[in-house]
C-alpha cells in the first residue's frame, strides 16, 4: 500500500477518500478540506474523523454543556475544572481529589468482559494523568430485564471484567449500581467511576511546553485492537439492517497497567513530566493533537519509532490504535536518563516519538515522508458543533394525564407478600452475588463500602481526612420528565453522601441517551443538562467533569434518560462515618422527610407494569436543608439509611439485614408509606436519650421528623405484619444466584 | 533495634503497603524488598503479600518464584527464617515448593471476597502463637484461585502432622479440601494463608482485629515482645 504523504495529498486533490464510511458528514469533510487549504491525506482524514466522532468532539453536547460553565457556582474548592482529564477538588490538608466517570457502554454489549474492563482500565488512566494515585472505583450498571436471555450473556461477563480489571489493579471497588429495565436490552450501561488523590502540588496538565521538549510513548506497545473502536463504535446506532462497523473491541491486560500506574507515581514523585496524557479514545490521534493544542501548538511526531505489536499496521491504524495500558509524556531531555531508568525498573517499554517544536503545527512523519501537517487546535479543540433539533416528545403530556392504577396492600397477609416480593425484585434484591466479585478492602483504607449509602475512602492515617463518593440515578423519573429527573439524581447522590456523614462538595456526571438525532432525545438531554446545571448552581456544588454517550438504541427505541449523578463528599473525621445498618437494640427509628402517595416512576410501580404519570418535584432547598440537619445530627445518629428505589420498605429491610437486628416500627397509610419513594427522606436509629435534639434538629432545620419505632428483636414488625429475619434474608438473597449461578 | 520484618513488592503486588501497615501495627518495622534483588537487607522475617504476581500468567505464583528475591527466600526458609504467605504469597510459596500441595480455581468459579470466618487449628507456628487452639476469627477473604488441592498422601501427611493451621467455618468459600484456608511447612517457620490478615487489622477499615496477632505471633516468638 503506498503512503498518502501531504505531497501526494496535494498532487492528486480529487482522489476519492472513504470519509463517509469513517463517520464523517459531507460539510464536515468539505470543512477538513477548507481548514488544511487541500484534501486530507489518510493518516490526517483517520485523525479528523475520530477525533470529530460523537464520542471525541462532544459535537451534539457541546452546545448544552456549557451551561456547567455559565452556571457554575462559586466555588474554592476546584483546583482543575472541566476541560482536562478529570476535574480536581481541594478537600483540604493539601490534598486534592479527583474523580471522573466515565461509559464504555457498546463495547461491553459487543464483548462484556473486554469491554467493562477497559472501561475500567481507561477511567483509571485518566485520573493517573492527572498526578493522583487512584484509590477506589465504582461501576454503576444496568442492564435488560434479569431474565432475559442476553442479560444472561453480558451481565457476567460485565461483573467478571469490572472485578477482573480493577482486582488486579489493587483498587477497592466500594460502590455503584445495578439496576435492570427492558429499555436497556441490546443496551446495557457499563459506566466506570474513578477517584484519585494527590498533594496539591503535584497537579498535572495534559500540555504540551517547551520547544525541545520530548514527546515519549510509554507502556503497552501498539497493536490493531480497537481500530476506530471508540468513535465507529460509540457513534453508530446498532440497526441489524445496516451493513455494522465494529471493529474488535480494546483488550485489556490490567497486570500492564497496574506496572504503568506505579511507574507513573515514581516518575510523577520525581517531578519528571511537563505535561501527560494518557491513550484512550482515538489513541495516539488524542493525545497528539490534544498536548498540542493545549500547549503551545507545535509537535513533531515520528510515527515509525512507535513500538508496534503488530508491524503490519499502516501509519493510519497506528494513529487510530486504541491499544490500551499506554501513555504519552513530554519530558525535559534534561529528564529523560532519569525518566527512562524509572521505566526500565518497572519493565515499562518507553519510546522517545518526537519533540515539541516552535511552530503551531502538527507534523507526523512515517520514514521520512510527512505524512500530516495539521493545525492541532483544529483537530482536537475545534471540531464540528451541532445544535440538533429538539423536540419534546409526545409521551411527555401523554403520561401526565394518564390514570394510574397499582394495587396498594392493606391487610397484615398482603402486606408481607408485597414486601417479600419487592425485596426479591431484581432492581432491590440483594447484590451480593455481584459485589462479592470486587475487592473492597484493597489499600486498607475502605471505611465504607456497598451496600451503605456511599462509598469512603480515608485519605489520611493520621488525621483520619477522608472522602465519600456515591453514584445514583433513576431514570423512570428522568423519562417522566428529565428537568426533574437530573435534579432528583442530584439531590439523591447528596443525600447519600450526607447520609454516611460527610459534607458534599462536588459533581461528576455520566449521561447515557439515545440517538441525538432523536429530536425528542435531544428534549430529554436538553432538560437533563439544564436541570443538572441549575441545581449545581442551587446548591453550590460544581460539576467538575462528565461524559456524553449517545447512541444508546436498538432501532427506533431509545433507553430510558439515565444521567449518572457523581457526588463526591469530604469527612474531617471517617471514623464518626454513620453506617446504614442498625446495630443496637433498644434504638429509637426516625424518619426524616415527609411521605405522599405519588408512585409515579417507583419500584412497585415498575413491577405491576407501570411507569406512572408525574415525577416527584425536587425541592432543592428542602434537601440541601436536610443535607444541614444530617451533617448537625451525625454524633447522635447510631445508623442512617437513605430512602429511595424501593421505597422505606427497602430502607427498613436494608438496616435490618446488615446486621441481623430487627425492628418494630407503626405506620399509618401503611401501603404508601411503604412503597412511596418519595425524595428526602432518611431513616434513621438514635438512643431515645436523644430524643430533644432529634425533635430541636427538625424544628431548626423545618424537617418533619417522626419516630416510628424501635429497634430489637430477630424480626421486622410493620404494624400487624411480622416477617422473620430468616424469611427477610432468604427473599432478599436468593434472586442473583438463582438468576445468574 | 525495632524488629525488621520484610515486604516483597513483585510487579502486581497489591497488597505490599497493607502487609507493611499490619507489621508496623504489631511493632515491628516494615522493609521493602523489591523482587529484581537478592537482598534481603537484614530483616529477620519476610511477609510475601497478596496480589497477582507478574499478572499470575501462566499460573498464579509460577513466575514470581523465578525472582531473584525468592531465592534468598527460599534458602533462608530452608535453615527456619521466618516467611508468612497470604493469597499471592501462599501461592508463590506453593510454586516455590516451601508448601505442598496447589491453589486452583475457586470451586464457584468466580473471584469471591467475603468476611469469613476461619478455625485455628495450630497455634505452635512462628506466625500463629499468640491464638488459642480452635480460635474462631473472621478475617477477609479475596481471591479467584484460593481452592487448596493435594494429593491424599499429602492431606494425610499435612493433617497428622498438625499442619493445618486453619480451616474454613460455616462456609465453604472454593472448594479446598478438608476446608484448608491455611498450612504450615514442618518446621512451623513457613506459613501461607489463602485469606487475608492484613485487612483485619483495624475495626475501622475491616470486619475485626484479628488478624493482627498473626503478626503479633512473630514478634513475640522471635524478640518475646
Amino acid at each position: 500500500m503506498s503512503l498518502d504523504t501531504v505531497t501526494n495529498a496535494q498532487n492528486n486533490p480529487d482522489a476519492s477518500q472513504p470519509w463517509a464510511e469513517l463517520g464523517l458528514k459531507e460539510d464536515e469533510y468539505a470543512r477538513i478540506k477548507n481548514i488544511l487549504g487541500r484534501r486530507p491525506t489518510s493518516s490526517e482524514l483517520a485523525m479528523y474523523s475520530v477525533m470529530w466522532s460523537e464520542h471525541c468532539s462532544y459535537k451534539s453536547s457541546k452546545v448544552h454543556l456549557k451551561q456547567f460553565g455559565e452556571k457554575a457556582p462559586k466555588s474554592d474548592a476546584l483546583l482543575v475544572g472541566i476541560g482536562e482529564n478529570a476535574g480536581v477538588v481541594d478537600i483540604g490538608q493539601n490534598y486534592a481529589v479527583t474523580f471522573k466517570i466515565e461509559s464504555h457502554n457498546h463495547p461491553s454489549f459487543v464483548e462484556p468482559y473486554q469491554g467493562a474492563a477497559t472501561g475500567v482500565g481507561g477511567i483509571v488512566r485518566d485520573i493517573l494523568t492527572m498526578g493522583a494515585r487512584p484509590i477506589a472505583v465504582m461501576d454503576p450498571l444496568r442492564f435488560g430485564l434479569a431474565d432475559a436471555e442476553d442479560t444472561r450473556r453480558v451481565l457476567p461477563g460485565i461483573i467478571a471484567g469490572v472485578g477482573g480489571y480493577g482486582n488486579c489493579l489493587g483498587l477497592p471497588n466500594i460502590g455503584g449500581e445495578v439496576v435492570f429495565d427492558e429499555t436497556y436490552a441490546g443496551n446495557p450501561l457499563v459506566n466506570a467511576l474513578c477517584v484519585g488523590v494527590m498533594k496539591h502540588e503535584d497537579i498535572k496538565l495534559a500540555k504540551a511546553h517547551g520547544a525541545g521538549n520530548l514527546v515519549v510513548l510509554f507502556g503497552a506497545k501498539t497493536g490493531g485492537d480497537g481500530i476506530g473502536g471508540v468513535s465507529v463504535l460509540a457513534s453508530e446506532t446498532f440497526n441489524a439492517a445496516k451493513p455494522t462497523k465494529r471493529p474488535s473491541v480494546q483488550v485489556g491486560d490490567p497486570f500492564a497497567e497496574k506496572v504503568l500506574i506505579e511507574c507513573c507515581l515514581e516518575i510523577f514523585h520525581a517531578d519528571l513530566v511537563v505535561g501527560i496524557q494518557d491513550l484512550g479514545g482515538a489513541g495516539l490521534s488524542c493525545a497528539t493533537s490534544e498536548l498540542a493544542s493545549a500547549g503551545s501548538g507545535g509537535m513533531e511526531i515520528e510515527l515509525e519509532k512507535v513500538p508496534l505489536r503488530d508491524p503490519s499496521l499502516s501509519p493510519e491504524e497506528i494513529l487510530m490504535s486504541e491499544s490500551q495500558e499506554r501513555m504519552c509524556a513530554i519530558v525535559e531531555p534534561k529528564h529523560i536518563k532519569q525518566f527512562m531508568a524509572i521505566c526500565k525498573k518497572w519493565d515499562v517499554t518507553a519510546t522517545v516519538i518526537g519533540e515539541v517544536t516552535e511552530g503551531e503545527r502538527l507534523h507526523i512523519s512515517f520514514n521520512g515522508e510527512l505524512i500530516v501537517d495539521v493545525p492541532p487546535r483544529t483537530v482536537a479543540h475545534d471540531g464540528p458543533v451541532y445544535n440538533r433539533p429538539i423536540a419534546k416528545p409526545a409521551y411527555v403530556e401523554e403520561r401526565a394525564k394518564a390514570v394510574i392504577n397499582i394495587p396498594m396492600p392493606t391487610s397484615a397477609e398482603d402486606v408481607k407478600a408485597a414486601i417479600l416480593k419487592l425485596i426479591a425484585s431484581p432492581n432491590i434484591a440483594d447484590k451480593s452475588w455481584v459485589t462479592s466479585q470486587y475487592d473492597k478492602y484493597v489499600q486498607g483504607n475502605s471505611v465504607l463500602a456497598q451496600p451503605e449509602d456511599s462509598g469512603m475512602i480515608r485519605i489520611d492515617e493520621k488525621t483520619n481526612l477522608g472522602v465519600a463518593i456515591s453514584t445514583d440515578a433513576n431514570a423512570r423519573w428522568s423519562y417522566l420528565d428529565p428537568y426533574e429527573g437530573a435534579k432528583l439524581a442530584l439531590a439523591e447522590s447528596m443525600r447519600n453522601i450526607a447520609t454516611t456523614g460527610a459534607k458534599p462538595l462536588a459533581v461528576t456526571n455520566c449521561l447515557n441517551f439515545g440517538s441525538p438525532e432523536d429530536p425528542g432525545v435531544m428534549w430529554q438531554f436538553a432538560e437533563t443538562v439544564r436541570g443538572l446545571a441549575d441545581a449545581c448552581l442551587e446548591l453550590g456544588l460544581p460539576v467538575t467533569g462528565g461524559n456524553v454517550s449517545f447512541y444508546n438504541q436498538t432501532g427506533s427505541v431509545a433507553i430510558l434518560p439515565t444521567p449518572v449523578i457523581g457526588v463526591l463528599g469530604v469527612i474531617q473525621d471517617v471514623r464518626k462515618r454513620t453506617p446504614m445498618g442498625i446495630n443496637k437494640s433498644g434504638s429509637d427509628l426516625w424518619l426524616i422527610g415527609d411521605v405522599d402517595s405519588n408512585m409515579s416512576g417507583s419500584e412497585w410501580a415498575y413491577l405491576h407494569g407501570e411507569i406512572g404519570n408525574l415525577s416527584p418535584k425536587s425541592d432543592l432547598a428542602k434537601e440541601a436543608r436536610l443535607v444541614d440537619l444530617l451533617l448537625e445530627g451525625q454524633e447522635i445518629f447510631e445508623a442512617a439509611h437513605d430512602v429511595s428505589n424501593g421505597g422505606l420498605a427497602a430502607t427498613l429491610i436494608e438496616t435490618v439485614l446488615k446486621n441481623k437486628i430487627g425492628a418494630s416500627v407503626t405506620l399509618s397509610d401503611v401501603a404508601v408509606a411503604l412503597f412511596s419513594e418519595t425524595p428526602g427522606r432518611v431513616l434513621v436509629a438514635i438512643d431515645p436519650n436523644h430524643t430533644n435534639e432529634m425533635v430541636a434538629l427538625a424544628g431548626k432545620y423545618q424537617i418533619a421528623v417522626n419516630k416510628i419505632g424501635t429497634t430489637g428483636g430477630d424480626e421486622l414488625v410493620i404494624n400487624d405484619t411480622k416477617l422473620s429475619i430468616t424469611e427477610l434474608s432468604k427473599a432478599h438473597t436468593e434472586t442473583f444466584p438463582k438468576l445468574f449461578g | 533495634m525495632s524488629f525488621r520484618i520484610g515486604v516483597v513488592t513483585f510487579p502486581g503486588s497489591l497488597d505490599d503497603r497493607d502487609a507493611a501497615r499490619a507489621v508496623e501495627m504489631a511493632g515491628a518495622t516494615a522493609v521493602p524488598l523489591f523482587h529484581a534483588s537478592d537482598d534481603l537487607k537484614e530483616v529477620e522475617a519476610v511477609v510475601l503479600p497478596g496480589g497477582f504476581s507478574y499478572g499470575d500468567y501462566l499460573r498464579c505464583g509460577a513466575i514470581a518464584r523465578f525472582a531473584p528475591i525468592m531465592n534468598s527466600i527460599v534458602t533462608a526458609a530452608e535453615h527456619g527464617f521466618p516467611v508468612l504467605g497470604i493469597c499471592n504469597g501462599f501461592q508463590v510459596l506453593c510454586e516455590s515448593h516451601l508448601l505442598p500441595g496447589a491453589l486452583t480455581r475457586n470451586q464457584g468459579l468466580h473471584f469471591l471476597c467475603r468476611d469469613q470466618k476461619l478455625k485455628i487449628e495450630n497455634t505452635e507456628t512462628m506466625w500463629t502463637n499468640g491464638f488459642t487452639q480452635g480460635q474462631e476469627i473472621v478475617i477477609p477473604l479475596k481471591n479467584g484461585e484460593g481452592s487448596f488441592q493435594c494429593d491424599d498422601e499429602t492431606l494425610e501427611m499435612l493433617e497428622s502432622e498438625g499442619r493445618v493451621i486453619a480451616r474454613y467455618v460455616d462456609f465453604d468459600p472454593n472448594g479446598s479440601r478438608n476446608l484448608i484456608a491455611g498450612i504450615s511447612n514442618e518446621r512451623g517457620n513457613v506459613v501461607g494463608l489463602m485469606p487475608h490478615p492484613e485487612h483485619a487489622i483495624e475495626s475501622l477499615t475491616g470486619p475485626s482485629e484479628d488478624g493482627l496477632i498473626f503478626f503479633k505471633s512473630i514478634l513475640h516468638q522471635m524478640v518475646g515482645r
